[in-house]
């Protein structure tokens, strides 16, 4: 296994590009290094991204948007001042994987590209409308999170493109998201549904709305149609029945150790409504 | 010796003193399984079955024997040549056919074989040399599969006489027992219920994974040592399955973290002596989580028929119960405890219970606290609860009235002596917990529970210092708390402060054979035996002081640490303190120790009652538990704080059993979640506060009233869940784990 730590993320990528076999970037490690312990995924190539400048930083642009560099913690989104007064849900969603000392390492991006369709921070990002700069040998490109996984273990990321950079968008006027993920225990454990849920309104009405779904199916999911279900409502009982209903009627999901088919699809729906309350609370100002 | 030295009042016993292997535990300073080295030692790696069930065509172990870092490689053939103890037989063969497969693998997991190398990473690397040829078989995972006529069949020949003809080989045990007409019964009742139950296999999910280091020569001597609830059984084991004199293998038991009947046999420790033996080196091996859900003993799976026939008053008429135990591939699951244990509670006129041990293609059961008792009490009081409930009458209520008592025949034969089943059920009514409203949504479950107890081989020694401190050896791992106990229990025969005795977990080498701590028997046998053996101290200390006094030993007595003369006859002399004895003992007859050894038989049965609140989330079918208490007889608290961590215990991992933990298999047999990100034991924040309330009715065989109380605990928590869950969510919950999904499809099809 050859290690390497580049100083630039051109050279990160020059080096994936020209490596043979099985390569992967390390980040927190919370996921490439248990891999490697447990004979899942040894790596023929590890190239290790911490140590390129700015990998930790937490910027708010003048626009209100956010940037943050691919090794920025989850313990230290939590810990910000303001992130979390803008993006509750994103936060949240973070901060839900695993214990606290997985908390010290584990990082947005490396719980996208590990591609598990149960991953937590990934329907908060793709309902929040994080996008994602990708070096590549080529430059660099922007990505929506929601184009990112293809499939269980696989993403649309190409030999030697590597994820540069996390944006979230600036918050703006009368927004709010939330998170919710079903699991049978309270804490340290993974998704059987998760979803993630963003909304602005005008006055009590809903104008926008991005509704995403995780642990339903090979990948995550962003449904049109829970947005449609709740866009120029109030959050009625009426809109809510649609959003569970358009939440259930997307779910692609599989019988395994950790939930059935029946189990996730309806708990998707469940799990839509209780987070779309929590959003619109926020939106409105509310705690929630 | 029914109470012979039961004081009414106690200067140790009964008091919180912190425990002796706290500043090492939390220091990190305790040796564990996986904390010794040698020097030159080697690493261990096992390799294992990915089949279910599996003919072993060929093992190919030469590409693994000539990598560098590979000193030496075993199979089931190095375990075949016992010059010493030829022909294996009984539990010995089975043990080592399940730490070293032989013609056949025969569950996901099994061991084949095995490597030692120079480091634990070449070791893990080398062992994937090692070609396997399998021809695969069909298998069978679930109970009532596996007796099904058709079910392949994993052991031809495994039955005992027990069982009777025309039924499925892969049954190897039978059990039957009762008294009473059943038939009679039932139709004397106003309302029968008869029902069945599912529960899964599950872990006992102790947080140390095995470890050993083995050291053996080819002059049969060896050194092991290990994570081990017992090292006797483990250093009888080994040396059987070596070919070597017990005598010549001396085991250390390390500090344990956590067993409860996990670690009450063997896995790696024959291989690492085996490997070592090859090397002429010693041999670590320390298994990873996978392994030690894959291979070492989770508790038997069950499928079981309960019927129950009541009058309108609550009066039981009759009870009978089948109960179907899957133990995996060997002989061993207690469906014969758990028939014995299911109506135990009761004073029942006409009762029959059935118990079947099945074989199935997973790995070989365990012990797990109580073991076989928790699932049969699951269906019975299951359907006592129903009863109860279609009858309007109260659950303690109806306990009560059917209660077993002194002079009750069990369930399973025996007449009961003291017990206090009776006052455990007035402390339960009496409880706040009991009275308290509950909130919408939530439901509130009882259960009884019934644990034998065991008495088992036992030896104590102890030794007193010159300056008046005492050493006290016993043979009983210390897996919870036993070395404050027996310290306290020390100090209230000799009137020493409970600082001023050590107890140490002597080796297999300095002290005679004793029993496994399992069976709730360590605070009862080994305090029974470190009473006697300072009882057998203080006689000596009489004796000194009656030769210091020139008075008869008979007219000396011993009294809070002192010798004094027995009575105003017995002439007039200040009381002798025991550091002023012992400060002399060199020169006035020797050094003073004290020594017993017993198979003590009075362990006392054990009973306990649960209460337990829970909520359900209707649309999710989410529970928590809300509100938990556990009130259970001690017979009497040698150390109150180490009874209620055990009863807190029981409780936690019951929940764990009834809610969400599960061996999961798949259509290939091949176990699902073997690690503890799947396989969900409950976290801290899964827990309410559980509150504990000791009854105290004395055990008359135990001097200062003992009854074990490790496994008691958790016999009541499953049915106890089961009914808090059943009333919350307003429908009966037959199968545990009482998984989210499970609730949420019970109440789509309640409607």
């Amino acid at each position: 296994m050859d290690y390497h730590s580049p100083a630039s993320f051109a050279e990160a990528s020059a080096l994936a590009a020209n490596a043979t076999g099985t390569t992967r970037f390390l980040a927190g490690g919370t996921d490439v290094l248990v891999q490697l312990r447990s004979d899942l995924v040894t790596p023929d190539t590890l190239i290790d991204i911490k140590k390129i400048e700015g990998v930790s930083n937490i910027e708010q642009n003048a626009d209100g948007s956010w940037t943050l560099g691919v090794a920025v913690t989850g313990a230290e989104m939590s810990e910000h001042t303001t992130l979390g007064q803008d993006w509750p849900g994103v936060v949240e969603a973070m901060d839900l994987i695993g214990s606290t000392q997985v908390q010290g390492r584990a990082t947005l991006t490396g719980n996208l590209c590990n591609g598990s369709p149960a991953a937590d921070s990934v329907p908060a990002m793709v309902a929040a409308g994080v996008t994602l700069t990708v070096t590549g040998p080529d430059g660099a490109r922007t990505v929506a999170v929601e184009d990112i996984p293809t499939g269980p273990g696989k993403t649309s990321l190409a030999k030697g493109e590597v994820v540069s950079a996390v944006h979230i968008p600036a918050r703006g006027e009368n927004g709010g998201d939330a998170y919710l993920r079903f699991i049978p225990r309270t804490e340290m454990d993974i998704a059987v549904v998760g979803v993630g849920v963003n909304l602005r309104l005008d006055g009590d009405t809903i104008t926008e709305a991005r509704v995403c779904l995780g642990a339903v199916a090979p990948t995550v999911l962003l449904v049109e149609d829970c947005a449609k279900a709740i866009i120029g409502s109030t959050l009625d009982d009426t809109a809510l029945e649609a959003l569970a209903e358009a939440a259930s009627a997307a779910c692609n999901p599989i019988d395994d150790k950790r939930g059935t088919i029946a189990f996730r699809t309806e708990v998707a729906g469940v799990l839509a409504k209780r987070a779309a309350k929590i959003a619109y609370a926020r939106a409105k100002g509310e705690k929630a | 010796m029914a109470l012979d030295d039961r004081k009414s009042g106690f200067t140790f016993v009964g008091t919180r003193p912190d425990r002796p292997d706290g500043l090492d535990k939390v220091t990190g300073r305790a040796k564990f399984g996986a904390d010794m080295s040698a020097p030159g030692m080697l690493h261990g790696a096992i390799l294992r079955s990915p089949h279910a069930h599996a003919r072993i065509v060929r093992i190919d172990t030469s590409k693994a024997e000539a990598h560098k870092y590979v000193k030496a490689v075993v199979t089931r053939a190095d375990f075949a040549e016992v010059p010493f103890k030829p022909g294996l037989e009984g539990e010995f063969w089975n043990v080592l056919e399940n730490v070293m497969a032989g013609e056949k693998a025969l569950y996901d997991g099994h061991a084949v074989a095995a490597i030692a190398a120079t480091s634990a990473l070449a070791a893990r690397d080398a062992v994937k040399l090692i070609e396997v040829e399998y021809e695969v078989l069909p298998h069978v995972t679930d109970v009532d599969k596996a007796m099904a006529p058709d079910a392949p069949v994993i052991r031809e020949g495994a039955a005992d006489y027990s069982v009777p003809e025309g039924v499925h080989p892969n049954v190897v045990r039978y059990h039957e027992s009762g008294h009473g007409d059943v038939e009679a019964g039932f139709a004397e009742a106003d309302l029968v219920i008869e029902d069945s139950f599912v529960t899964e296999a599950t872990h006992q999910g102790y947080i140390e994974p095995h470890a050993c280091l083995g050291q053996l020569g080819a002059d049969g001597k060896g050194e092991l040592w290990c994570t081990t609830q017992g090292h006797w059984i483990a250093q009888k084991t080994c040396a059987a399955l070596l070919g070597i004199e017990t005598s010549q293998l001396r085991v250390t038991a390390s500090e344990i973290g956590g067993g409860f009947g996990g670690k009450t046999t063997v896995f790696i420790e024959p291989v690492a002596l085996a490997l070592s033996r090859k090397a002429n080196r010693p041999v670590k091996i320390v298994m990873s989580r996978s392994e030690v859900f894959r291979a070492t003993g989770p508790t038997a799976s069950a499928s079981m028929d309960v019927k129950i026939g009541m009058k309108k008053d609550g009066t039981i008429t009759a009870a009978e119960g089948i109960f179907r135990l899957q133990g995996g591939a060997f002989p061993g699951a207690p469906g014969d405890m758990t028939a014995m244990c299911a109506f135990a509670p009761y004073n029942l006129t006409n009762v029959r219970q059935v118990g079947y041990d099945v074989m199935a293609n997973r790995p070989k059961q365990a012990a797990y606290r109580a073991p076989g008792a928790p699932m049969g009490a699951f269906a019975v009081e299951s359907v006592i609860d129903e009863l109860c409930k279609k009858l309007d009458l109260d659950p303690i209520d109806v306990r009560l009235k059917n209660a077993a008592h002194e002079g009750t025949k069990a369930s399973y034969g025996p007449t009961y002596e003291q017990i206090g089943l009776v006052e455990s059920l007035e402390a339960a009514k009496a409880h706040q917990h009991y009275s308290a409203p509950l909130k919408p949504g939530q439901g509130r479950g009882i259960s009884c529970g019934f644990w034998f107890n065991h008495g088992g081989e036992t030896s104590v020694s102890l030794a007193l210092s010159e300056d008046g401190s005492a050493q006290v050896m016993v043979g009983t791992p210390d897996i919870g708390g036993s070395r404050a106990s027996m310290a306290l229990m020390a100090a209230e025969v000799l009137g020493i402060p409970y600082e001023n005795i050590r107890v140490t977990i002597a080796d297999t080498a300095t002290l005679g054979y004793n029993d496994v701590s399992h069976g709730s028997r360590v605070t009862y046998a080994s305090g029974l035996a470190t009473i006697k053996a300072a009882k057998h101290a203080v006689e000596k200390l009489c004796e000194r002081a009656a030769a210091k006094w020139g008075i008869p030993v008979d007219a000396v007595k011993w009294e809070n640490g002192c010798a004094v003369p027995s009575g105003p006859n017995a002439g007039d002399f200040d009381p002798l303190p025991l550091a002023e004895i012992t400060a002399n003992m060199g020169s006035t007859g020797g050094p003073i120790s004290g020594h017993f050894e017993a198979t003590p038989e009075g362990a006392g049965v054990s009973f306990g009652i649960h209460i337990v609140d829970a909520e359900v989330d209707p649309e999710t079918g989410k529970t928590s538990v809300s509100r938990y208490t556990v009130i259970q007889d001690a017979g009497k608290a040698i150390h109150p704080a180490y009874v209620e961590g055990q009863y807190q215990g029981g409780a936690a991992q019951g929940i764990g059993w009834a809610l969400n933990e599960e061996y999961i298999y798949g259509d290939d047999g091949r176990l699902q979640n073997s690690i503890f990100l799947d396989y969900r034991i409950p976290v801290a924040s899964d827990l309410p506060m559980i509150d504990t309330v000791i009854v105290e009715v004395p055990n008359p065989g135990h001097p200062y009233g003992v009854r074990g109380v490790g496994e008691t605990g958790i016999v009541p928590p499953l049915a106890a869940i089961a009914n808090a869950v059943s009333h919350a969510a307003g429908v009966r919950m037959r199968q545990l784990p009482m998984s989210p999904p499970r609730i949420l499809a019970a109440l789509k099809q309640d409607g």
